[in-house]
């Protein structure tokens, strides 16, 4: 086996090319040239921008291919700015690459370790000063610090405590309770079982109190999704069935999975999907989860009829709508 | 000068010429005039009336235009639709959905469907309309139905509010349709068209007889004058301008990165490299 | 007493001397100021791409400033009657009907909003792409573990602030994704709901998150930005930018261009360039048309949701998680939620900010390196750089499967099982073949310094045959193919007291995975070739 390997050497920086500019004096000419033209129309954008922005009207549209019909006076501050900046920078660069001196050059790094002696000083200036400190000879110091230390970064987190309330039971219940109407969003009308037929869908929320304005808060809970599907297609059991009205379901419109708006509903399959996630409820069999990440079905709201005729909820839900949360005893869906 | 004879055959000739033209002058001459034309027009008349019409209306279902849809019908859907419409294994029933189901899948070209796939896509129709308006008057007289709408008796332009339109369309449709009505995703391969460009009658009856996965909206969910809102907003999408440049597909943030990350960055990099090289 | 040979004579040249005898008498300036104007800069194209991060950083600052002179962030309801008919007459948030005043009302509102919208984009990508370049190349290695560590500090804070910065107009888009934010945060165990509840104010949407994060957006987060960029900088000034192998370049020194007047003129018309190419965009490029999504409300919801794309690998890896949660005296831990969202992207960040030590720890190498990798003369690195590129391309792909299905006429079902199992078993696919192509990069390399350049000319020679004549490369490229493998340049073995135990053996694996290399041309073969070809 060979020992002495002879390896490829550093050649050292390669000959200084020089490049027309440097030599030519009409190529520098030109360079020049090149960079005011530049610079040129980098001011020739700005006095474009300003005038678009003053004179062009803000409500003209002109059809442009591949942008379709755009704002003139929108597209054109804006591409009046990007010649202002991409000139300067197209000139700035040129300038450098063709008429500034482009020798390389070698500086040396340098070390950055510290010396020797100068690392002993510090260890040794270091130990006499935490000596002078003396914490180790004051127990009772050391300790009482401590805890002074540590108590005091309790108080700015104590001071949050006021960021929100406690969420207490809100998140186990909603403004559906037996007798509630059911109330068609945005129309906000009553429903009645006939209004669908098979097949159709209604987006409907609880009808409030006289005097109580409907907030995005309850809208995040109460949502719901009316669907009517032929009674024979449902594969529920007795107690679900018993929730349901000639074929009419109802189901809370909240994701379980993480709180979007489910009510992606496909006629055919019977199928709901919530189009965050791609999580997918089989209607029929109470909204199980059928694909995707959910892991808990759609809470089913009990529904009837009231004398006058209109859909009501029969009871609250029985389980908290929307996504998981630590409290939530999900044993049951 | 002698006058020459005439040859035989035409002495023959002019004889025969000279019978017809004292006929003509005869008394009896023109009462048969009058029997043989009267005789001629009554003839035309009876074999004119009983060529089938297609101005007619169909009325009963017996009409023609009925019976030109029902031998469409057999000709082209009943292999799956089933012989009376009855529906099938591959087919649904068309008892009852209504010249407006017709109107609306055969006039996009959905139907006939020419591969067993997971949705019938549009393409271009195989019949013409009036062909479409037999086979819906057809499928109408089957069973009571939604029944077809045209362009001009939806007055979207009059009666239409394209603001209440958005918010109905953001609540009822964006979830499948997506905020711009450019079309989304289905569960298996299926999906919810775009509807750029579609016209207003079809817009209008989808919504009635919810085609394949489309759930139905019926007159008391979406009053007929909402839906009309729901036409004129997505006639003012289609048409709207954009305030900031190209589009984009107006799908959202996905388009977005893509440009970030092939036009954006490529041009950065294209400088970048342009700036790093020796000049000449 | 000025030296009258040196003493400036033009109008510019008495004022900048005036300038600074006036900074120096007062901060002893004129030493410091000198050597940095002569402080060298190696350059190459992909040294720009962190200055394409900085000065997206700058352009956000400015258009964001802009922005804030007319943007409300409050979530107090207002009915629209303003310019956009389309939406009169509608209730939303002050934020949004602010947001639907700066794009149609103010003349340049909306131009600011894209240009600031695409700054943000093109500032992750540039992360991301220089994120690369300095891991391929090797050059978060020592001295520069810390710079390695603020970066990712900077990527992590950069998805955040551009989440929380879309959020601001409470669009249907951007609201879907606090939605589905507060979820995550709800889902945390024991303290979850009252995490949810203090970040919220109370109950979901509540009208605290906007002004909040509205002060965490255009304060906190661009000072801590501003500190981290600043450290960053200045160590880069410091210790020095590191450079690619080459004829002259050693260890020990920067070849290159002084600041004044080279890098000054190509680094500061750079910002002009990135400022130029973002104004572009948002000329002629729509971003975020919020007035066609609608006010943010939790009863509607539009198709095809996605994220901006520097979240769509967590929404990828959110949609493919299976239905996991588990019930447990009464209370619930959702593990379709808590793996995809915080636990599997923990992991991924703590890695990519450990893998320096890790590294070194495999190499057991602990010298300073200033001269960059080739990425080809490190295949385990840089094969594990592709196979973490292969992960996040496949999350990300899955962010975007409703979209991609309507596109390529797929089903979203079938890239979601795609996608599940593609994640775990592409990436170690693509660690082999990345590993085998940077070995056969390197047998290529030696090829070519053994044979030479196929220049393309065929010749026959008499006996009949053809050959490809083939060109010496040169002394310079001799070099930079064979380097790496100089004496100096190979880390030493590790000693044999790190090889004990279950650790040593695995170090010890991992060391000799690490060190799997084709051998470099050396002199000695050259000759020994002769004549031959």
């Amino acid at each position: 086996m060979s020992t002495n390997i002879e390896r490829f050497q550093d050649p050292g920086l390669p000959e200084h090319v020089h490049r027309n500019a440097d030599h030519d004096p009409a190529a520098e000419k030109r360079a020049e040239q090149q960079v005011a033209i530049l610079f040129l129309i980098s001011a020739l954008g700005t006095i474009g921008t300003i005038a678009s922005y003053i004179w062009i009207h803000p409500q003209v549209y002109i059809y442009i291919p591949i942008l379709g019909s755009t704002n003139v006076q929108q597209m054109c501050v804006g591409l009046g700015l990007t010649a202002a900046t991409l000139c300067i920078g197209l000139g700035a660069i040129q300038w450098a690459k063709k008429l500034m001196p482009d020798t390389e050059q070698v500086q040396e790094r340098h070390e950055f370790r510290s010396s020797d002696e100068d690392r002993q000083a510090l260890t040794d200036t270091v130990t006499s000063r935490v000596e002078e400190v003396g914490i180790a000879r004051r127990p009772l110091i050391k300790r009482t610090l401590g805890l002074a230390l540590g108590l005091v970064g309790l108080s700015p987190l104590v001071l949050l405590r006021d960021l929100g309330p406690m969420p207490g039971k809100y998140l186990d219940t909603t403004d559906w309770t037996a007798g509630t109407r059911l109330m068609l969003d945005p129309a906000n009308t009553p429903i009645r079982p006939e209004d669908l037929e098979v097949g159709a869908v209604a987006q409907v929320l609880p009808e409030l109190p006289a005097g109580r304005e409907r907030t995005l808060e309850n809208i995040g809970k109460d949502a719901v999704l009316l669907i009517r599907l032929r009674p024979e297609d449902f594969n529920l059991d007795a107690e679900r069935l018993s929730w349901t009205y000639n074929g009419i379901i109802a189901f809370s419109k909240i994701c379980t999975h993480m709180g979007c708006a489910v009510a992606l509903y496909e006629q055919q399959t019977h199928h709901l999907l919530c189009p965050c996630h791609q999580s997918t409820f089989d209607v029929t069999r109470a909204a199980k989860v059928i694909f995707g990440p959910a892991a808990r079905p759609l809470p089913q709201l009990a529904i009837t009829v009231d004398d006058n005729g209109f859909l009501v909820a029969k009871q609250p839900f029985t389980v908290p709508i929307g996504p998981s949360f630590w409290e939530r005893n999900s044993q049951n869906g | 000068m002698t006058m020459k004879q005439p040859s035989p055959k035409r002495r023959f000739v002019t004889k025969r010429f000279s019978r017809i033209a004292s006929l003509r002058r005869s008394k009896i001459a023109a009462p048969i005039l009058v029997v043989a034309a009267l005789f001629t027009i009554g003839t035309a008349f009876g074999v004119a009336s009983a060529l089938p019409s297609a101005q007619q209306t169909p009325v009963t279902s017996t009409s023609p235009l009925v019976s030109q849809g029902k031998a469409i019908f057999l000709r082209g859907c009943s292999s799956c639709h089933g012989l009376n419409a009855e529906g099938g294994n591959i087919a649904p029933s068309l008892i009852g959905v209504g010249a407006a189901a017709v109107d609306f899948q055969v006039g996009t070209g959905r139907m006939p469907m020419m591969d067993m796939s997971m949705q019938a896509m549009q393409k271009k129709p195989l019949y013409d309309p009036q062909q479409t308006a037999a086979l819906a008057a057809y499928v109408a007289s089957l069973a009571p139905g939604p029944a077809a709408v045209t362009n001009d008796n939806l007055n979207w332009e009059r009666d239409g509010n394209i603001a209440e339109g958005g918010q109905l369309f953001r609540t009822n449709c964006a979830m499948c349709h997506n905020f711009a009505g450019q079309g989304g995703a289905l569960t298996n391969g299926k999906y919810a068209p775009s509807l750029m460009g579609v016209e207003p009658k079809y817009v209008y009856e989808a919504m009635v007889t919810g085609p394949q996965s489309m759930p139905k909206f019926t007159d008391a969910t979406i009053t007929p004058q909402e839906k009309l809102s729901i036409i004129s907003w997505l006639q003012n999408v289609n048409h709207e301008q954009n305030q900031g440049g190209a589009s984009l597909g107006r799908v959202g943030p996905f388009t977005e990165g893509l440009v970030a990350w092939t036009l954006a960055i490529g041009l950065l990099i294209g400088v970048s490299v342009w700036l790093a090289l020796k000049a000449k | 007493m000025a030296d009258k040979k040196s003493a400036p004579t033009t109008r510019a040249g008495k004022l900048a001397n005036g300038a600074a005898t006036y900074a120096d008498e007062r901060l002893g300036s004129a030493g410091y100021i000198r050597k940095n104007l002569n402080k060298i800069f190696p350059d190459h194209w992909s040294f720009m791409l962190g200055e394409v991060c900085l000065y997206s950083f700058v352009i956000l600052l400015l258009s964001g400033t802009f922005l804030t002179f007319w943007f409300d962030p409050s979530q107090r309801d207002v009915v629209y009657q303003g310019a956009y008919t389309p939406l009169s007459g509608v209730s939303m948030s002050a934020a949004y009907a602010s947001t639907l005043h700066l794009s149609f009302d103010v003349r340049g509102g909306l131009l600011m909003r894209q240009i600031h919208h695409w700054a943000a984009l093109i500032f992750m990508v540039a992360i991301v792409v220089h994120l690369f370049r300095v891991f391929f190349t090797g050059a978060f290695r020592k001295p520069r573990e810390t710079n390695w560590l603020i970066g990712i500090g900077l990527l992590t804070f950069g998805i955040i602030e551009g989440f929380l910065g879309y959020s601001l107009p409470d669009d249907l888009l951007s609201g879907t994704g606090i939605r589905i934010a507060e979820a995550i945060l709800q889902a945390i165990p024991v303290v979850g709901s009252y995490l949810a509840f203090f970040a919220f104010g109370g109950p979901f949407p509540g009208t605290s998150f906007i002004p909040r994060v509205y002060m965490v957006h255009i304060l906190l987060l661009p000072a801590l930005f501003l500190a981290l960029i600043t450290v960053h900088l200045m160590m880069v000034w410091y210790q020095k930018h590191t450079q690619f192998p080459g004829p002259g370049r050693k260890e020990t020194n920067v070849v290159g261009y002084p600041l004044m007047p080279v890098y000054m003129a190509k680094a500061g018309g750079f910002f002009f360039i990135v400022f130029g190419v973002t104004a572009f965009l948002g000329a002629v490029a729509s971003i975020n048309p919020i007035w066609l999504y609608g006010p943010y409300t939790p009863g509607q919801i539009s198709a095809g949701s996605q994220p901006d794309w520097y979240m769509g690998w967590l929404d990828g890896l959110v949609r493919m998680a299976p239905p996991l949660e588990t019930h447990w005296l009464g209370h619930t831990i959702s593990w379709n939620i808590l793996l995809p969202s915080l636990v599997l992207p923990g992991i991924i960040f703590v890695g990519m900010t450990f893998y320096p030590f890790i590294e070194a720890w495999i190499t057991g190498d602990h010298r300073e390196h200033h001269l960059l990798d080739r990425p080809r003369n490190v295949p385990n690195r840089t094969a594990l750089g592709a196979m973490s590129i292969a992960f996040m391309v496949i999350a990300l792909a899955n962010g975007g499967n409703d979209i991609i299905a309507t596109h390529f006429h797929l089903t979203i079902n079938g890239i979601m099982w795609f996608t599940r199992i593609g994640l775990f078993t592409v990436p170690p696919i693509v660690f082999i073949i990345t590993k085998r192509i940077c070995l056969s990069l390197q047998r290529a390399d030696r090829d070519l310094v053994l044979h030479g350049r196929e220049t393309g000319r065929l010749v026959m020679l008499p006996s009949g045959e053809m050959i490809e004549v083939h060109e010496p490369i040169s002394d310079a490229k001799k070099w930079t193919l064979t380097q790496h493998q100089m004496p100096d340049a190979l880390p030493a073995p590790l000693p044999e007291e790190a090889l004990v135990g279950w650790k040593g053996k695995l170090r010890k694996r991992l060391n000799e995975a690490h060190n799997v290399q084709v051998p470099a041309a050396t002199v000695t073969e050259l000759k020994e070739l002769g004549d031959h070809h």
